[in-house]
C-alpha cells in the first residue's frame, strides 16, 4: 500500500539508521525487560518456603534391631535405612570395584558399617525397590530389587544388575548422637 | 502486498498451508489505521495487555490455590508468605482486575464520546459489552476465591439476586450454590469458571477484532476514511505509540502493586469466611458501585435487580437509541455536555454505591439513576433529532493538508 505522505520503514539514508537505532534498542528493552518480569513468575514454581523448611528429617535409630529395615519420608521420598549384619557388612566391603557398574566402595556409602542410608528411588525410572521387608525379593545380590524393570542392587545399595545406571543415592546425613541422624 | 515482503523460504511454506504470517501482516503491521487518533485509542490494546497479565498470573496463582472452604484462605496466605514472589503475583492479579477495569471504563467511555458504536460498528459494540458482562462475572467469582468475609457475603449477596425472580427465584439459588447457602461446591464451581472465563474474554476479545478489522477503526473526527491519504500503516506507527501508552500505564499500575497494593480491597477479607456473622457494612469491588447503587435506588427487590441488570443491557440498545447521524462530540456541542454530566452521573452512582444507604445518599442515588436511563432512553434519541451539529471536515487528511499548505 502506498503512504505518499508518510515516510515507510526501512527507506535508506540518515532517517533509515536513525529508525533502525531505535528499533533495535526499543526491542532491546522490551525483550529484557520481559524476560525480568518473567522471573517471578517461573520462579513461583520452585520449592516454596514452607516446602523447603520440612526438607530434613530427624530419625531415631534405637528401636531398629540388627538386620532390620526402616523407611522414612525425607522431601517426599522413602529412605531406606538398614541396620546390617555383619555378613551384609562383609558382603558389601569383599566385591571388587571392577565388577561393579558405578563403582564406588562401601566406606564411601556408609559412615558407620552397620547402618546404610539410602534413597530407596531406583535410579532407573524412579520406582521403589522392594528388600525391605523380610519377606520380600532381595535380589541376585542380597539387597534390594526393583520391580518395575528388573534392577539388582546389592547390600550397599549399588547397582549390580538390570537398566538401571547408578547406585540408589546416598542422602546428605549426620549422626546427632550415636543413634540418631538428620537427613538433609 | 499480500505477504511478507521479506519472505524466506521456510515462511512461504508454511504460509501457503496456514496463511498465518499473511493474516499477521495483514491485520498487525499494514493494518490501514487513521492517522488522526489520539491517545484514547490506547485503551484497547491496553485492555488487551492487561488480559495477557490477568491469564498469566492467575494460572500461576492456580498452581499454589486451594478451592476448598478449610484451604481456600489459607492457601492464600500462603501464597502471600511461603510461595516463591507470591505476594507479586497476588497483588498483581489484585490490582490488575482494577486496572483491567479502569481500561475497559475509558475504552467504553471513549466509545460513547466518539459515536464509536455506531454503524457500521454495531456488532463490535455488541461484543464489547459481552466482554464487560464476561468480565464482571469473572472479576465477581475471582473476588470469592480467598474466601475472606467479603469473599463469602458478597457471593452470597449477589447470589441472591437471582432469588428475586418470580416462582422459581429460590430453586435457581440453590442450584447457583449446590447446597442451601455458600459452600464449598459453591467455591468449587466459582474457581472452574474463574478459570475457564477468561479464555472465554480472550475467545471473545479476538471476535471483537475481527469485527474492528472489518469495519475499521473510528476516529476523533468520526467520518469515514475516505482512501490511503487518510491511513498509517498499524506498524510502526501505532504498535510503537501503543507500547509508549503500554510503559506510561505499568507505571500507574506497579505503583499500586508495589506501594498501595490494598488500596482496592477491603480489609474485611482478610478474615476468613465466617456464615454465622455478617460484616456491618458490605461493599463489593469500586467497578461495581455504580450498579449497586442502581440496585439499591429501587425500594423493591425484584424491580431493584431488573433496573440493576437494564443498566448493562440498554448499553446493547446505544446504536439505535442514539439517533444522531454524526458520530464525534467535537461536531455535536450540546451531546458533548450531555457526555460529561452523563460521566458525572457514573460517579455519582459510584460514590453512593460506596457509601450506606442512608440519608442524603438515597435521595442522590434515586436521582441519579434516574438520570442514567434518562440519559439513553430520552434524552439521547431527541437530541439526535434536535441538536444542530457543527459542520464536518471533509475527510480525515483535509484539515492536515490545509495546515501545512497555509504553512508553506
Amino acid at each position: 500500500m502506498a503512504h505518499p505522505t508518510t515516510p515507510s520503514p526501512g527507506v535508506p539514508g540518515e532517517d533509515a539508521t536513525r529508525r533502525n537505532f531505535l528499533l533495535y534498542a526499543t526491542s532491546a528493552v522490551a525483550v529484557s525487560g520481559t524476560a525480568l518480569a518473567l522471573w517471578p513468575f517461573i520462579h513461583s514454581m520452585n520449592p516454596a518456603a514452607d516446602v523447603l523448611a520440612l526438607s530434613s528429617s530427624e530419625v531415631d535409630l534405637k528401636p531398629i534391631a540388627v538386620g532390620q529395615s526402616i523407611t522414612v519420608t525425607w522431601r517426599g521420598k522413602p529412605v531406606f535405612i538398614r541396620h546390617r549384619t555383619p555378613e551384609e557388612i562383609k558382603a558389601a566391603e569383599s566385591v571388587q570395584l571392577f565388577d561393579l557398574r558405578d563403582p564406588q566402595p562401601d566406606s564411601q556409602r556408609a559412615k558407620k558399617p552397620e547402618w546404610l542410608v539410602l534413597v530407596g528411588v531406583c535410579t532407573h525410572l524412579g520406582c521403589i525397590p522392594l528388600g525391605q521387608k523380610s519377606s520380600d525379593p532381595r535380589g541376585d545380590f542380597g539387597g534390594w530389587f526393583c520391580p518395575c524393570h528388573g534392577s539388582h542392587y546389592d547390600t550397599s545399595g549399588r547397582i549390580r544388575k538390570g537398566p538401571a545406571p547408578a547406585n540408589l543415592a546416598v542422602p546428605d546425613y549426620t549422626f546427632l548422637t550415636d543413634t540418631t541422624i538428620r537427613i538433609g | 502486498m499480500s505477504a511478507p515482503a521479506n519472505q524466506n523460504k521456510i515462511i512461504k511454506w508454511v504460509d501457503d498451508r496456514l496463511p498465518i504470517f499473511t493474516l499477521m501482516q495483514h491485520s498487525a503491521i499494514e493494518y490501514p489505521t487513521p492517522r488522526n487518533l489520539n491517545y484514547w485509542w490506547n485503551f484497547g490494546s491496553l485492555a488487551g495487555f492487561m488480559l495477557v497479565v490477568m491469564i498469566l498470573s492467575g494460572i500461576f496463582l492456580a498452581m499454589s490455590y486451594t478451592a476448598h472452604v478449610d484451604y481456600a484462605f489459607d492457601s492464600v496466605e500462603r501464597i502471600m508468605r511461603d510461595v516463591n514472589y507470591g505476594w507479586l503475583l497476588r497483588y498483581l492479579h489484585m490490582n490488575g482486575a482494577s486496572m483491567f477495569f479502569l481500561t475497559v471504563l475509558i475504552h467504553i467511555f471513549r466509545g460513547m464520546y466518539y459515536g464509536s458504536f455506531k454503524a457500521p460498528r454495531e456488532v463490535l459494540w455488541w461484543l464489547g459489552i459481552l466482554l464487560y458482562l464476561a468480565m464482571m462475572a469473572t472479576a465477581f467469582m475471582g473476588y470469592v476465591l480467598p474466601w475472606g468475609q467479603m469473599s463469602f457475603w458478597g457471593a452470597t449477596v449477589i447470589t441472591n439476586l437471582f432469588s428475586a425472580i418470580p416462582v422459581v427465584g429460590s430453586s435457581i439459588v440453590t442450584w447457583l450454590w449446590g447446597g442451601f447457602s455458600v459452600g464449598n461446591p459453591t467455591l468449587n464451581r466459582f474457581f472452574a469458571f474463574h478459570y475457564l472465563l477468561p479464555f472465554v474474554i480472550f475467545a471473545i476479545m479476538f471476535l471483537h477484532v475481527w469485527a474492528l478489522h472489518t469495519v475499521k477503526s473510528n476516529n476523533p473526527l468520526g467520518i469515514d476514511v475516505k482512501g490511503p491519504q487518510d491511513t498509517i500503516p498499524f506498524h510502526p506507527y501505532y504498535t510503537i505509540k501503543d507500547l509508549y501508552g503500554i510503559g506510561l500505564f505499568l507505571m500507574v499500575y506497579l505503583f499500586f502493586v508495589f506501594y498501595y497494593p490494598n488500596l482496592f480491597g477491603e480489609p474485611d477479607n482478610y478474615i476468613p469466611a465466617n456464615p454465622m456473622v455478617t460484616p456491618p457494612h458490605i461493599v463489593p469491588e469500586w467497578y461495581f458501585l455504580p450498579f449497586y447503587a442502581i440496585l439499591r435506588a429501587v425500594p423493591n427487590k425484584l424491580l431493584g435487580v431488573v433496573m440493576m441488570f437494564s443498566a448493562i443491557i440498554v448499553l446493547f440498545f446505544l446504536p439505535w437509541l442514539d439517533t444522531s447521524r454524526v458520530r464525534s462530540a467535537r461536531f455535536r456541542p450540546i451531546y458533548k455536555q450531555f457526555f460529561w454530566i452523563f460521566l458525572a452521573d457514573c460517579i455519582v452512582l459510584g460514590v453512593v454505591g460506596a457509601n450506606p444507604p442512608e440519608g442524603i445518599y438515597v435521595l442522590m442515588g434515586q436521582i441519579a439513576t434516574f438520570w442514567y436511563f434518562f440519559h439513553f432512553l430520552v434524552l439521547l434519541p431527541v437530541l439526535g433529532k434536535v441538536e444542530k451539529t457543527r459542520p464536518l471536515p471533509d475527510s480525515i487528511s483535509t484539515p492536515v493538508i490545509k495546515k501545512s499548505m497555509e504553512k508553506a
